[in-house]
């Protein structure tokens, strides 16, 4: 849960009064709320943690970071299903 | 033991652990606040790593780890009810309360769910109006502001059956406490990166200031830890004791605006009880009365809880980095992350489950020279 990982914008929409975005996390695609990065853009990275945009990354230190992260496991940590890994 | 081989760039790895070595003319000990941190240097053996006499010690930065049991007891209390849907981070759900966890109530019956964002909570709130939707609102400065939201957003948009069972703490009165305390050997600190990345660096120099003791903000993949530990030894040696950010890519000076204006909107600081340490004043935040009626300890009596401990868990002390997991005498026996008798060897960030999961079973080896392993 403490994990935050970088992110790539895909897509921005608006919904239920929020400023919403989907976001691809190396092949894992989640919707992550921008109110807090109201002007992040489409295409650019930012670190991510519980569904939330906290801060602006550049690509380079992103992709580094997602890289070591799918190597560790750690993607599959933090977006896996725990009743699952509990079996 | 780990090789220099497997980190991402050895070289620079190396580089950094000759540029720390040369540095040394006596010993250090630094906390690493964040177990994200504690992680990172137990998986790749940074702390064996290091020059001899460099210490790291393991700091309370486990916001799974430190959630009070009284507060443990009140979520299993909760989730327990008919009609209520429970939701939580799914680390949660083994930390044992007194006499179970939320797997345990949620194989009894309860309707317990994991979701991965405090929205998706509000949402399952909006697709169940003739339930009570309640989350599990804990977390360190990073998770607070996305809790926040998530009870604005509930108030703004009238959504009536989601609450929020409260127990966010705060990273900087946890530093002021350890440094506090007459058993302290911390010299250094190495903040946690993230939480810096919504609150910025603004709390900390007054810190520095009155310990006499250098804080540089630090990331947590392994080169950061290596160029965090590189920068508070060279104010060591120098006797410097100021705030420095090694983790400039994502913390600015005044971290995230918007996020610490919603804090200040949604919650208060109060004191918290830290599980194994005890209450910290103002080290925590509870929703402000203005929230009130999205506040799950009010909208559901659970007031009267009785608690209890296992006597053999000596997780404040791990906590407190008085005592390394390894040294416990009930780790690796009577307690395993599948029949935990504390938080620290459940959570994911947790010093015990570090020490578990990388095999550091025995009691703890002394510090290698890097040159010899590599
Ligand atoms: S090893 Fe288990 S019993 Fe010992 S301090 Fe850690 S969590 Fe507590």
């Amino acid at each position: 849960m403490c994990l935050a990982v970088p992110g790539r914008v895909v897509e921005i929409a608006e919904r239920d009064g929020a400023r919403m975005a989907v976001v691809d996390f190396s092949g894992v695609v989640k919707d992550v709320c921008l109110e807090y990065l109201p002007d992040l853009k489409v295409g650019e990275y930012a670190i991510v943690h519980v569904g939330f945009a906290l801060q602006r990354l550049d690509e380079e230190s992103a992709r580094k970071t997602l890289a070591l992260f799918e190597e560790l496991g750690l993607l599959q940590e933090e977006f896996g299903d725990p009743w699952e890994v509990e079996r | 033991m780990k090789y220099l081989a497997e980190f991402q760039n050895p070289e620079l790895a190396r580089g950094l652990l000759d540029d720390i070595r040369a540095a040394v003319t006596r010993p250090w000990a630094l906390m690493e606040v964040c177990g994200g941190q504690t992680h990172t240097i137990i998986r790749q053996g940074i702390d064996q790593l290091l020059p001899d006499g460099v210490e790291l010690i393991h700091g309370p930065g486990c916001p799974v780890c430190v959630t009070p049991l009284e507060v443990i007891d009140k979520a299993l209390a909760i989730a327990a009810r008919p009609g209520v849907i429970f939701c939580s981070f799914g680390d949660m759900l083994r930390v044992p309360g007194t006499d179970r966890d939320l797997f345990r109530v949620r194989s009894e019956g309860g309707d317990v769910r994991v979701v991965y964002s405090p929205l998706d909570a509000l949402r399952i709130a909006t697709e169940n109006p003739d339930r009570e939707v309640v989350f599990f609102g804990i977390g360190f400065e990073t998770t607070a502001p996305p809790n926040a939201m998530a009870v604005h957003q509930a108030r703004k948009r009238g959504i009536r059956n989601f609450s929020m069972l409260v127990s966010h703490v705060r990273v900087p009165p946890a530093i002021d406490a350890v440094m506090g305390s007459p058993d302290c050997r911390v010299q250094g600190f190495l903040a946690a990166g993230h939480v810096c990345s919504v609150m910025g660096t603004s709390e900390y120099p007054e810190l520095a200031a009155r310990h006499r003791v250098p804080i540089v903000v630090t990331g947590f993949e392994p080169l950061d830890i290596l160029e965090g530990i590189r920068r508070v030894v060279r104010q060591l040696e120098r006797g410097e004791h100021t705030v420095d950010n090694a983790y400039p890519r994502a913390v600015r000076p005044e971290g995230n605006p918007a996020a610490r204006a919603m804090l200040a909107d949604v919650f208060e600081v109060t004191d918290r009880a830290w599980r194994g340490i005890g209450t910290i004043p103002l080290s925590g935040w509870r929703l402000s009365p203005r929230y009130r009626e999205h506040d799950a300890e009010h909208r559901f009596d659970v007031v009267d809880i009785a608690t209890r401990e296992p006597a053999a868990c000596r997780s404040g002390e791990v906590l407190q980095g008085l005592l390394k997991p390894n040294q416990c005498e009930a780790f690796g026996t009577d307690c395993t992350p599948r029949s935990p008798l504390g938080a620290t060897m459940v959570s994911s960030e947790g010093a015990c489950a570090a020490y578990y999961l990388y095999r550091r079973l025995g009691t703890p080896t002394t510090p290698l020279e890097a040159s010899s392993v590599v």
